[in-house]
């Protein structure tokens, strides 16, 4: 703007970060510098000073550093990935040892739960929750390249059919996984068959209004949701044992009693934990033989080129809809243990869009279509505002900086695609 | 059915359904160009809401109290602000997005959604804000015990947001600007090698539906008086069901779109159920992508292989 060609180098990036500068304050000044209180208003002018000045010497470090030989190196190593290779394709020898570091993943996971707080575990399981949810998407945004920004729907669904199930028909916890899980398939189902035809951008937008439709009128229908009060879901139980101190139903022990062990009021999240565990374990192992069948062939050949698909006769509407309604399966599972780590309550302000945001987050982040990015990303953005806990009021806005963050400096996630192989080469 | 409560709620559907399509302008145009949903456009409007509500508690206090010369300021003032919003996050989120995959900046884009919400939060408390009434007054229509009103803010609302679509479709229309903006609209590429600064385009698309996101805001807040920090999230997806019922990436459609959604909405909650219109809102979206996807005035989408 006020910047001459002649200028020196030093000087030019100086105007050039005092314009900048100027503009952080012109935005942070009257937001965070004039306070609202009732219609007058206090003044705050040091916030948005402090911030343009960041925000000044930030740019300036910037320019100085690309002035120098080593800082433009330095820059260009940390670079924002541009232009990179999409898809990687491994070779079978990555595999070689594979199976140990999993199994040794596993046996830790399972020996984790023992010696975690009550607190710990509720966290934890949240998070494995979060990687069924992650898993689900994962399918549909990931592999068949359906962008689906309603997924809570379906999250609501499972949650929703374990809690109503129990209150209505006394739907059980081990009964209310299928239950839930067909019931949300099916919703998947309903919602997928019309709206498949459709363009890419359209789907996500038509998702994002099923996921708010479901969260209103959970909200709305009092008379049998309960509204904004919640449903209470059932215990869960082991073979009709209770987590429970005294039995809740007639003729029911609960299960301290039954081992004549002390009651541990953490033996519940315990069951949960390894319950939701092996469930996730399970999921990963039928996504990942699912990707190598001519189904997942088929999801992920239709997300590069739905066209040459078509021509080539595969029923695009079947496809889609096979991902679109396994997800919405992993998804209404993932509700199910919801509710229950809940203690079995539910209310519609845990099914909102910023769900299915930090969702889309998890696959997207974790780079899409890849199964270990996704665990890897639920876990590190489930935990994350844990470890936020202290900064609470500013968690949601480091998490959205970071999400901004992550997707300037790598575009594709953490963890890329791999192609599966086919042949001992390597070659696909 | 009543005659002045079918009036009152066509007035007010008239009104929400202007400001629906000034936030649509934004969502259309971005999507035009970019082929992008620019999720934190809600938010952007969100800020401007708070901007003119900052905006005339400092004129009031510097003892300023004439309607026309406030409302003037606040709009010039807050529509230069947002419209720095609008250009920041398009040059910090996007731009540097612009040959990745498709769901980056739509990732990005909702990261910028929640900082500015959470931003907003963090400075000016999660409580609902509120404005004074700066132009109280209304138009009457009927007898004593039945009639419906029409206040002169509403005038005003509808009024400034034809006004400024008028403007904007001139300047998209006829102005060297607009027809740069359409040729990278039709084929960035070409438009590059033909010399137009595509990125400079691009950006002033965002400005531009900043600006018109700011203008909802100003009178919105003005007509309603209350708002606060999540506003965004459910008015932004509103205005993007009226960008796509009236056809993504045509001006003329955004405006129908807003002015169609908002009548129904009103009408709906007016006679229907109030607890609904949301839920009526999402439901008239979904039908409409599935018997018309292209929406009313748009053109339908041609894949060519």
């Amino acid at each position: 703007m006020f910047s001459n060609p002649n200028d020196p180098p030093v000087l030019a990036a100086f105007k050039d970060s005092l314009l900048v500068g100027v503009i952080a304050l012109l935005i942070f000044g009257p937001i965070s510098g004039i306070i609202l209180d009732g219609y007058s208003f206090n003044t705050h002018f040091k916030t948005p000073l402090i911030l343009a000045t960041i925000v000044f010497a930030g740019r300036f470090a910037y320019q100085m550093a690309m002035l120098t030989p080593w800082g433009q190196k330095f820059l260009e190593r940390l670079a924002f990935s541009k232009g990179k290779r999409s898809v990687y394709v491994g070779s079978p020898n990555d595999h070689k040892y594979l199976w140990i570091i999993l199994l040794v993943l596993f046996a830790a996971g399972l020996i984790l739960p023992f010696y975690l707080s009550k607190y710990a575990l509720t966290v934890a399981i949240l998070a494995i929750i979060y990687v069924l949810l992650g898993l689900g998407l994962n399918i549909v945004v990931g592999l068949a390249g359906l962008l689906d920004l309603g997924f809570v729907a379906f999250y609501a669904v499972g949650a929703y059919t374990f809690a109503l199930g129990s209150q209505y028909i006394g739907l059980g916890f081990w009964t209310a996984i299928p239950v839930a899980a067909a019931l949300a398939a099916i919703f998947g189902g309903i919602l997928g068959f019309p709206v498949l035809r459709m363009h890419g951008d359209y789907l996500a937008i038509v998702t994002l209004g099923f996921g708010e439709i479901i969260r209103l009128v959970l909200n709305n229908w009092t008379s049998f949701t309960g509204g904004p009060n919640g449903a209470k879901a059932a215990e869960p139980t082991l073979f009709g044992l209770e987590f429970t101190r005294t039995a809740k139903t007639e003729g029911h022990i609960p299960f301290h009693e039954f081992f004549g062990t002390v009651y541990n009021p953490n033996t519940k999240f315990i069951f949960l934990y390894i319950v939701v565990f092996l469930m996730a374990c399970l999921m990963i192992f039928f996504f990942s033989r699912l990707r190598s069948m001519p189904m997942g062939r088929a999801w992920e050949a239709l997300r590069e080129d739905e066209i040459a698909c078509r021509s080539l006769g595969i029923n695009h509407v079947i496809v889609k809809l096979s991902a679109f309604m396994m997800g919405a399966m992993t998804g209404g599972i993932g509700g199910v243990f919801f509710a229950a780590q809940q203690g079995g309550f539910v209310n519609p302000t845990s099914f909102t869009f910023f769900e299915s945001a930090l969702i889309l987050a998890i696959v997207v982040l974790g780079g899409m279509g890849s199964t270990v990015g996704v665990v890897i990303a639920a876990l590190v953005l489930t935990l994350l505002p844990e470890v936020l806990r202290d900064f609470s009021d500013y968690r949601v806005l480091v998490f959205g900086g970071l999400m901004i963050f992550m997707m300037l400096w790598k575009p594709r996630g953490f963890l890329p695609i791999r192609r599966p192989y086919f042949s001992k080469e390597g070659q696909a | 059915m009543e005659f002045h409560i079918l009036g009152q709620q066509l007035v007010n559907g008239l009104a929400l359904g202007s400001i629906y399509g000034l936030i649509a302008v934004g969502y259309t145009m971005v999507y035009g160009i970019i082929g992008m949903i620019n999720f934190a456009h809600g938010d952007v409007y969100m800020v401007s809401a708070y901007i003119t509500a900052i905006c005339i508690a400092v004129l009031s206090y510097f003892g300023i109290s004439s309607a026309a010369f406030l409302i003037i300021i606040t709009l010039i003032v807050t529509m230069f602000i947002v419209s720095l919003y609008g250009w920041s996050i398009e040059r910090i989120a996007y731009k540097p997005l612009r040959n990745s995959p498709r769901l980056a900046p739509l990732i990005s884009a909702i990261g910028v959604s929640l900082v500015l919400q959470n931003y907003v939060q963090v400075s000016q408390g999660a409580k609902t804000q509120a404005v004074p009434t700066i132009l109280p007054g209304v138009f009457r229509f009927g007898n004593e015990t039945d009639f419906f009103q029409i206040t002169y803010i509403q005038v005003l609302l509808v009024v400034v947001s034809f006004a400024s679509m008028a403007l904007l479709t001139y300047i998209i229309q006829k102005t060297s600007l607009g027809r740069q903006c359409r040729a990278v609209q039709q084929d960035p590429k070409m438009a590059a090698i033909l010399g137009i600064n595509t990125d400079r385009i691009i950006s002033t698309v965002f400005v531009l539906g900043a600006a018109m996101a700011a203008i909802a805001g100003v009178l919105v807040t003005l007509n309603y008086g209350s708002f606060d920090f999540s506003v965004g999230f459910i008015t932004g997806v509103k205005a993007f069901t009226a960008a796509v019922l009236g056809g993504i990436g045509s001006l003329p459609g955004a405006m129908l779109g807003g002015i169609i959604l908002g009548m129904s909405e009103s009408l709906f909650s007016g006679f229907v159920n109030t607890d609904y219109k949301d839920v009526f809102a999402f439901s008239l979206l979904v039908l409409v992508l599935i018997f018309r996807p292209s929406g009313l005035l748009g053109k339908p989408l041609v894949e060519k292989v």
